[in-house]
């Protein structure tokens, strides 16, 4: 190796390795892209929401029947999760278009979400509170932010693992979410 | 007003890479000595308008001006002022702009402290140096724009920095890794300019050793302070857990160790030449390759920035331009560069190679782990590759390498003699094992690990002592061998025994116990008795913390008081432990607080490591070693060295 450098295979062989490299560098960045809508999809999506019954923030108690009647989104969130912030803005434009959003407060504490919807702004329509995660364990929550749209008869039609962003949206969800009949006040 | 200067600085500065690309390599190519020349001046500016920039961006987080996105994400007016500072580089855009001030800082001092390289060369590898430096501005201006605003609603206060970034050690882990990373960019580019230009420079062995020393000091540090960052502030009292991103610093500081050994081969034989080029241009690779893996998001660590799949793609694409566009030039080129010369089996050559295969072999290894788990995702399944694998591995490799360096440190240049190499065996092997076993004895422990780690280290330092001894005793001018170089190279050796030990003692002596605790629990470990005199709430500037107050004493005599920490930052509500640990050459007690278990009581989980600083001592001799041997003299004589060995 050191010694030699008469063959002239072996001088190409760095290029080779690292091409392969990159093209598996280049293969895991597009799974980044399609998992959220890949992954755990086939498990939940066309299926009715699971059944719960949890106080909400205000510790009144809430149950899947309340999704019932609108397309929802239902956004799990945690006060100690960092992309859940990032997320935030995107989402309350989706609510100021007329979208109903609901949160599932995931693996927190009551005082600490509250803490961050008077920072960030609550504009949620309720919450309900999944201290242990059970609830998440039966929606099969990998970790926050998912969110899912739930359409009017409470039957999951879409699981987004990851940020909502203006190209998700637009992209992927929209059109699910109008298909079910969900409304938008600017279209 | 200050963020658009600031963005302005930016573009500007893009503009100038870009001539500081074209002109220097225009003027080579038609031989205008006047027009290459630019290139000084060019890196000049470059560095001041970068410079520029990054200090708009420090002014906006000072005056808290939270219209600034970035700054509203990483800072709050709660915020000390030295965490300002560093919150700079807090996250994604701020520690880009940090890693390009860095990169124009390293081109301004090749370009001010090497004027006496030919023109023509000096103005080839500040023209690479500013191909990287375009790549990373456009990757600023296009993706990761720091200054972008929040208008017309800017927030009242900002969101915080991450609790987990305000530490002092956190202030300095970012610059020292990025100064080693960056470094390397020296090596490549000098690498890459030496392949363009067909030609090997005079003594350029000499030259590029103390910036690829340098680098790797750097690096050296910054791994260091990271992980005993990690040792102290994640709690779990581990100080290196083999993370994806802890593995992507430590590919580009293996492969930088073999290209420290490989130029002093090259520096003094001649030899190894386009292997070092190799090396110089992965060594980098492997830098670049840590910035694409830790900020694009592939990998899932602790320290993975936010994840942007448009950012990964771009590295992706630039560093498929760097890496590909380098290698396929040296697939190329290599070969009109000079024929090797020859050397015998039993010599300084031999005992470097093996350094350099083993270095090569283990830095192979890191990357198939770190990298097998993605490989293995693409195909849509997912596994992990944990601690087990790379300490595996890393006893493979450390064992015959560490045998290797011992007597490799005694070898001479060119040929030696089998018999004389062979003598050189017996005593300090006899004489390690020995040693080993009485300390083992002493200590009341025979684990295999350490004794292996102990004679491994004894093996080095006997070797050293033994080396020192004989060439005092041989006659003619004794001093001449007690270089800058040699005392380096000892100096650096010696803080490998020293890491084994610390590695042997912690990994096989180490006791550790989850207890539950209320005020006035003692509880027995390891020899030592740790009694829990309260727990106290104190207020920090921005977070609220429950103080434990941890007497600590032994055979009845007061040994010492230990505060771990459960801190509440109040802006984001995370909860962050800082560990309470007193530590000694002989011994870390290490406490850390776990949840509050109702009423005054506590988890804690209590930890006696052996040995725990012998590990950090390791690495900052090593890196001291490389800073004094950066001194020795230029090697205008290489035979030297034999004459006088014999």
């Amino acid at each position: 190796m050191p010694v030699s450098v008469k063959n002239r295979l072996l001088v190409f062989l760095p290029l080779v390795i690292f091409a392969l490299m990159a093209l598996m560098f280049y293969g895991a960045l597009q799974m980044r892209e399609t998992r959220a809508s890949s992954e755990l999809e086939s498990v939940l999506v066309g299926r009715a929401f699971p059944p719960f019954n949890l106080p909400d923030l205000n510790d009144r108690m809430r149950t899947q029947e309340e999704l019932i009647g609108q397309v929802t989104l239902v956004n799990v969130w945690g006060s100690w999760c960092p992309a859940c912030r990032d997320e935030h803005p995107y989402l309350a434009d989706l609510v100021a278009r007329g979208v109903p959003l609901v949160g599932l407060n995931y693996k927190d504490t009551p005082e600490n979400a509250r803490n961050w919807l008077d920072f960030f702004g609550d504009i949620y329509l309720w919450h309900v509170q999944d201290q242990d995660g059970r609830l998440g364990l039966d929606l099969g929550v990998y970790g926050a932010p998912e969110t899912f749209i739930v359409d009017k008869m409470g039957v999951v039609r879409y699981k987004r693992v990851g940020v909502v962003d203006e190209r998700i949206w637009e992209q992927e969800m929209k059109s699910v979410y109008l298909r079910f009949g969900g409304v938008l006040t600017d279209e | 007003m200050y963020p658009e200067y600031g963005l302005i600085a930016l573009v500007f500065a893009g503009a100038v890479a870009i001539l500081q690309v074209v002109l220097p390599l225009w003027g080579v190519r038609t031989a205008n000595r006047t027009l290459a020349d630019t290139s000084l001046p060019l890196t000049v500016l470059f560095f001041a308008l970068i410079l520029i920039s990054y200090l708009y961006l420090t002014l906006s987080f000072l005056i808290d001006d939270y219209s600034v996105a970035y700054v509203a994400s990483n800072s709050n007016s709660m915020l000390p002022w030295y965490y300002k500072l560093s919150a700079v580089w807090g996250a994604h855009e701020g520690s880009m702009l940090l890693w390009v001030l860095v990169l124009a800082g390293w081109s301004l001092a090749v370009a001010v402290l090497n004027r006496s390289l030919a023109w023509d060369f000096r103005a080839t590898v500040l023209a690479v140096q500013g191909f990287l430096a375009l790549g990373f501005v456009a990757f600023l201006i296009f993706t990761s724009n720091p200054f972008e605003r929040l208008l017309p609603f800017a927030p009242a206060d900002g969101q915080d920095l991450n609790p987990l970034l305000q530490d002092p050690g956190l202030i300095f882990h970012p610059p020292l890794l990025y100064m080693g990373y960056v470094g390397f960019s020296v090596a490549f580019s000098f690498a890459v300019a030496t392949l363009l230009l067909g030609r090997v420079q005079d003594g350029w062995a000499d030259w590029l050793r103390p910036w690829t020393n340098v680098a790797w000091l750097f690096l050296t540090l910054g791994i260091t302070l990271g992980s005993w960052w990690a040792y102290y502030e994640l709690g779990w009292g581990g100080w290196w857990f083999w993370d994806p991103v802890e593995n992507a610093s430590l590919l580009p500081w293996i492969l930088g160790t073999a290209l420290v050994h490989s130029l002093a081969v090259a520096r003094k034989r001649g030899l190894f030449q386009s292997w070092t080029l190799l090396l110089a241009i992965f060594a980098f690779s492997l830098s670049l390759l840590g910035t694409f893996l830790v900020r694009s998001g592939v990998l899932t660590s602790v320290h993975a920035f936010a994840s942007d799949p448009e950012r990964g793609l771009y590295i992706l694409l630039f560093l498929g331009l760097v890496i590909g566009a380098s290698l396929s030039l040296f697939a190329v080129r290599v070969g009109d560069l000079n024929p090797q010369k020859g050397f015998k089996v039993a010599s300084r050559e031999t005992g470097l190679l093996v350094n350099n295969l083993l270095l090569t072999f283990f830095t192979a290894i890191v990357l198939l782990g770190t990298l097998y788990p993605l490989a293995v995702e693409v195909t849509g399944r997912s596994v992990s590759v944990g601690p087990p694998w790379f300490n595996l591995f890393l006893l493979i490799t450390a064992v015959p390498l560490l045998l290797a360096l011992g007597i490799g440190q005694r070898l001479r240049w060119r040929s030696d003699d089998f018999a004389r190499v062979a003598a050189m065996i017996p005593l300090p092997l006899v004489l390690s094992v020995g040693i080993s076993l009485v300390i083992c004895w002493v200590q009341d422990a025979f684990h295999p690990l350490l004794i292996l780690c102990l004679v491994l280290a004894l093996w080095i330092v006997l070797h050293l002592v033994a080396d020192l001894v004989q060439r005092l005793r041989s006659g003619g001018a004794k001093w001449s061998f007690f270089t800058a170089g040699w005392v380096g190279m000892a100096t650096a050796h010696i803080g490998v025994a020293v890491l084994a030990v610390g590695i042997g003692m912690t990994a096989t002596r180490s006791v550790e116990l989850d207890v539950r605790m209320t005020p006035g629990t003692l509880v027995e470990v390891g020899g030592y008795e740790f009694r829990l005199q309260g727990v106290y709430v104190e207020q920090g500037p921005n977070y609220v913390a429950d103080v434990a107050d941890i007497f600590v004493w032994r055979n009845g005599v007061a040994e010492a008081l230990m505060y771990p920490e459960k801190r509440r930052y109040l802006v984001r509500g995370d909860v962050l432990t800082e560990a309470g640990i007193h530590g000694n050459l002989w011994r870390d007690l290490y406490v850390s607080m776990g949840e509050s278990l109702g009423g005054d009581a506590w988890a804690m989980r209590i930890q006696v490591k052996p040995f725990m600083r012998w590990v950090w001592f390791g690495a900052v001799l090593m890196a001291l070693g490389a800073l004094i041997a950066m001194f020795e003299r230029k090697n205008r004589a290489p035979m030297v060295r034999e004459a006088h060995a014999g």
